[in-house]
């Protein structure tokens, strides 16, 4: 049975899987259908016809991650790494009836590489999907709360 | 020290035929230079016109350093002028754009201007009578620029009042724009969202030369573009049709030959573009009925040319670059010798079908975007020469490939797709325009 707390212990843990770049586990919690999605506007509501800075399938998930251990992957030497802080999610659906899980998390997230070190500060979306006992990720979506700055580069997952 | 103002010798001396000293890469004052002359002496990208569809619309930007604020008058004309009140200073827009409705309020004093920039009000103007005011600078109200060119919709200035004409300084390379605006079946674009804006630690130069730089793509991009291909080569199983993804990403991976073959074209002035013959775009799938629409526009012949056109990238000197196939303008900003913003607009075929929009915000977001892989690959390259080039061993970049001695300046010319002419092209014209107001200029305008 699917809980408020499975939700909140999901979203932990996939923070945690992406600060210690354990990056096959965190594929394995998207849907096969999953998508990672950073919009560019405010409470944007189209992927596809308004510009996003990311809108990504595990295929380019999955490029994404190969090309982080890539022998001339130039700009990851040296490597990069992340830390996300979260407050405790809210829960904004949790209904096993209809399937609906999800759940919303400010976070503060930083990235360093080198002697540099950037910080972002947004909100998580997790749209989530019963899969078997466990849940899977239909949609992750990252609202940063300054979306319309120039960033440098962010080259690993908030 | 200064070393190079006013000193049009010691800037030429800086731009050999085929090699460029550091300094214009890394020298604060060789930047200064830019902005006080190159940047005025040049016509410079503003805004689209679609940005400013109403009276009173408006738009901010940056020509060099100077803030400008562009606007649609009751009359239907557009108008720019430096954003700053003539009164106290105080900038008189802050968004990127907006209406202002029919005049622009300074918040300061509440002074007021019509939207062609001429003075409406002054509060207790009576404080003013028998001051001398109408003969102040303040009196003409918001100063305006008066050499701006609204080209297919694409509004162009030149800050400085004399210079190269606009239909001179750009000639034959508007085709580029023209093949654009072209491909919509109403002949028309739309900017319909924000850009996609990304910071670059580096000097906006080194930007505008890796838009003709066709030996960097299966190096730097290996990373990226053959990750790509190697993922979805393993990952495609049945499947018959290649994504879009893997259509935008494969093309970076082709073979010198490649672009040895596709060419490219120099114009005066230091424009020019790659893909002449055909370019990384010319293989995406066709959208279903753009083609049919096309046709019914422009007719068969007509619209078999538009879509045939498929540059690559379109370097407009000194600072923007377009690719008309995918709808893109890349705007680098220079903010200091070593610190560039990137803007990447995208424009929306009116009348075109969706698929063909997605498409172009799909490529911008994985090219252009501070989360794009190709982006990171290009911008480590980038940082690692600005940080390179303090080296003092060498104090000179190479420009040489295919150099062949007695190269004519300013001249059309259609090469081989690998030469770094373009970028000696751009260098010739970087002397040119940085000089042309010193007392004695590198060479006379064309």
């Amino acid at each position: 049975m699917i809980s408020e707390k499975t939700i909140t212990d999901f979203v932990y843990r996939e923070a945690d899987l992406l600060d210690t770049m354990q990056w096959q586990p965190w594929l394995d919690l998207f849907h096969p259908e999953g998508r990672y999605w950073m919009p560019l506007e405010w409470q944007q509501q189209d992927p596809v016809l308004q510009p996003s800075l990311m809108y990504e399938d595990l295929l380019l998930m999955k490029v994404r991650i190969e090309r982080l251990a890539g022998e001339r992957t130039f700009s990851q030497k040296p490597k990069s790494r992340c830390h996300h802080l979260l407050q405790a999610p809210q829960i904004v659906a949790c209904d096993p009836a209809t399937g609906i899980f999800k759940a919303r998390t400010s976070f503060i997230y930083t990235e360093t590489r080198g002697d540099t070190l950037e910080r972002f500060s947004g909100w998580a979306s997790h749209d989530l999907v019963q899969v078997g006992d466990g849940l899977k990720i239909k949609l992750k979506r990252i609202d940063l709360v300054n979306f319309d700055a120039p960033f440098g580069n962010i080259q690993l997952f908030m | 020290m200064v070393k190079y103002g006013n000193n049009p010798r010691a800037i030429g001396g800086l731009v050999r035929d085929a090699e460029v000293h550091r300094d214009v890469y890394v020298d604060p004052e060789i930047f200064d230079l830019e902005m006080e002359h190159l940047f005025p002496n040049s016509w410079i990208y503003v805004g689209h016109a679609s940005q400013l569809a109403k009276a009173g619309d408006f738009i901010t930007a940056n020509i060099g350093r100077q803030p400008v604020v562009a606007s649609r008058h009751t009359d239907g004309s557009i108008h720019l002028f430096y954003n700053r009140c003539p009164h106290k200073g105080v900038k008189i827009a802050s968004e990127p754009c907006g209406n202002t409705g029919k005049f622009f309020r300074c918040p300061y004093h509440a002074w007021s201007f019509k939207t062609d920039g001429s003075l409406l009000a002054i509060p207790l103007k009576k404080g003013y009578e028998g001051t001398g005011f109408t003969d102040s600078p303040a009196s003409d109200g918001l100063s305006r620029i008066r050499n701006v060119v609204v080209y297919r919709d694409f509004i162009f200035a030149r800050l400085s009042e004399t210079g190269v004409a606009f239909e001179d300084y750009f000639g034959e390379s508007l085709s580029t724009i023209d093949n654009m605006v072209d491909r919509s079946p109403e002949g028309k674009l739309a900017v319909v969202a924000t850009p996609i804006r990304y910071m670059h630690t580096c000097n906006w130069k080194m930007l505008v030369e890796n838009q003709t730089d066709t030996c960097h793509p299966m190096v730097a991009h290996e990373s990226s573009a053959g990750t790509a291909i190697k993922v979805w080569q393993r990952e495609q199983g049945d499947s018959k049709e290649t994504p879009m993804a893997v259509q935008l990403y494969g093309p970076f991976m082709s073979p010198y030959e490649f672009y040895e073959q596709s060419g490219i074209r120099i114009w005066p002035n230091g424009h020019g573009h790659t893909g002449v013959a055909n370019s990384i775009h010319s293989n995406y799938s066709d959208i279903e009925g753009y083609l049919g629409q096309m046709v019914a526009a422009y007719g068969e012949k007509r619209a078999h040319e538009i879509l045939g056109e498929v540059r690559h990238n379109t370097v407009y000197f000194p600072n923007i670059m377009v690719k008309g196939a995918v709808q893109i303008l890349r705007n680098f900003i220079p903010i200091a010798v070593d610190r560039t913003l990137v803007e990447s607009w995208v424009y929306r075929l009116v009348g075109a079908p969706d698929k063909l929009y997605e498409r172009a915000l799909m490529y911008n977001r994985f090219i252009n975007a501070p989360t794009s892989i190709v982006g990171h690959d290009d911008l480590e390259m980038y940082e690692r020469a600005q940080e390179g080039l303090k080296t003092n061993g060498n104090q000179w970049v190479n420009l040489r490939r295919l150099y062949e001695s007695g190269e004519e300046p300013d001249v059309t010319a259609v090469i081989n797709g690998t030469s770094e002419r373009q970028m000696r092209n751009q260098f010739h014209a970087w002397a040119k325009f940085m000089t042309m107001d010193m007392v004695e200029p590198v060479e006379a305008a064309e």
